[in-house]
């Protein structure tokens, strides 16, 4: 169990640098960073503190505290995926509205400029 | 804009061997009527075999898909006053004969919607097993919510009036429209009617709905009309007005 701790810390503190990294690199925006920094934060917590692990564990009704990690660790990526789904949703709604947008104000433009049908 | 005044909007992605033969055969049947192509981002030439055969063109600045390509040729048209708009596809399969009488039913019914049907009468339209089986189902699955039969509800070939044109500014569907936009159209209380129309083997050219993808599609509609029905919108559980 305790290396098993120790990769998920491992793995949970490069996530934690990897998005740290990429924020300052303005690879990822403040915004969209803080679910991900949640999580690995989470991940670290629950990865370092073996009583924590354990209480959750008897919480969940598990015999194996490993699992619990395991449970906590895909239910807040699966909130994370959740909300990034309606984030992609919005931004492919905005950007179709802003295509088709931009296609009719050039219609407008080229018809003004050339004395179309519709100028 | 007069009062009856009519766009034909033909919705067309690569479809540079058939597109200039639909506005030409438009034009020779309706001198006076403007069309115009939506140019949903082609990567050969249908904006030049468009513009040649004399249509004017809308180009989409990205690939949009179906839907959001007809929308943006519905959001011109609202914009510009028109009173009513014929959709044919850029493949050629719809008969530029029918599109007066589609004209006529919208102008005289008043209903919201006119759909150029294959399967009203026998025009020699086949299917195929898969998408035959689909368009059952659909009409299955339609006649409880809309209240009426519709024999194609996949038909692309579409007139509306102002008050769809409004409505479907707003809100379109965006992949496989057709199916969904007749739920739209009742939950706002409007009324479609079908009427025979012919059918052209495409020629060119390939359908996005392909046989493998037919499953993808089924699932996906449902799942629109599903969500289209669970909409709240208070009107929407009235039953539709009568003509």
């Amino acid at each position: 169990m305790d290396r098993l701790l120790n990769v998920t810390t491992i793995l949970s503190a490069v996530l934690l640098l990897l998005v740290l990294v990429s924020v300052r690199r303005a690879h990822i925006r403040v915004e969209y960073s803080v679910s991900w920094l949640l999580a690995a934060a989470v991940l670290l917590i629950l990865s370092r503190s073996p009583g924590l692990l354990e209480t959750a564990a008897h919480q969940l009704g598990l015999s194996y505290p490993p699992l619990a990690l395991l449970l906590v660790t895909g239910g807040v990526f699966l909130l994370m995926f959740y909300r990034f789904s309606v984030i992609l949703s919005k931004l492919r709604d905005d950007n179709i509205a802003l295509a088709q947008r931009l296609a009719i104000l050039e219609y407008h433009l080229h018809n003004l400029r050339d004395g179309g049908p519709h100028a | 804009m007069p009062g009856d005044s009519l766009l034909i909007i033909v919705p067309a992605y690569n479809e540079e061997g058939a597109v200039g033969g639909v506005v030409r055969a438009i034009h020779e049947l309706m001198p006076r009527t403007p069309v115009l192509v939506i140019d949903d981002c082609s990567t050969d030439t249908t904006q030049a075999m468009a513009r040649d055969a004399g249509a004017q063109v809308l180009p989409l600045p990205h690939h949009l898909g179906l839907g959001g390509c007809v929308q943006a040729g519905y959001k011109l048209a609202f914009e510009l006053g028109f009173e009513y708009v014929i959709r044919v596809d850029g493949d050629g399969q719809h008969d530029a004969q029918d599109i007066p009488r589609i004209f006529d039913t919208l102008r005289l019914s008043g209903c919201e919607m006119v759909i150029g049907s294959r399967f009203i009468s026998d025009n020699g339209a086949r299917p195929g097993a898969v998408r035959g089986l689909g368009i059952l189902f659909f009409r299955m699955v339609l006649r409880p919510i809309l209240g009426k039969s519709v024999r194609d509800p996949t038909s692309g070939f579409v007139g509306v009036n102002r008050n769809a044109l409004q409505v479907f500014s707003k809100s379109f569907p965006l992949e496989y429209p057709e199916i969904e936009a007749l739920v739209v159209l009742q939950r706002k209380r409007f009324r479609f009617v079908e009427i025979p129309c012919r059918m052209h083997p495409r020629t060119t050219g390939r359908s996005s709905i392909t046989a493998a993808r037919s499953i993808y599609y089924i699932v996906h509609v449902l799942l629109g009309v599903f969500v289209n029905v669970l909409k709240f919108d208070q009107r929407g559980r009235a039953k539709p007005r009568q003509p």
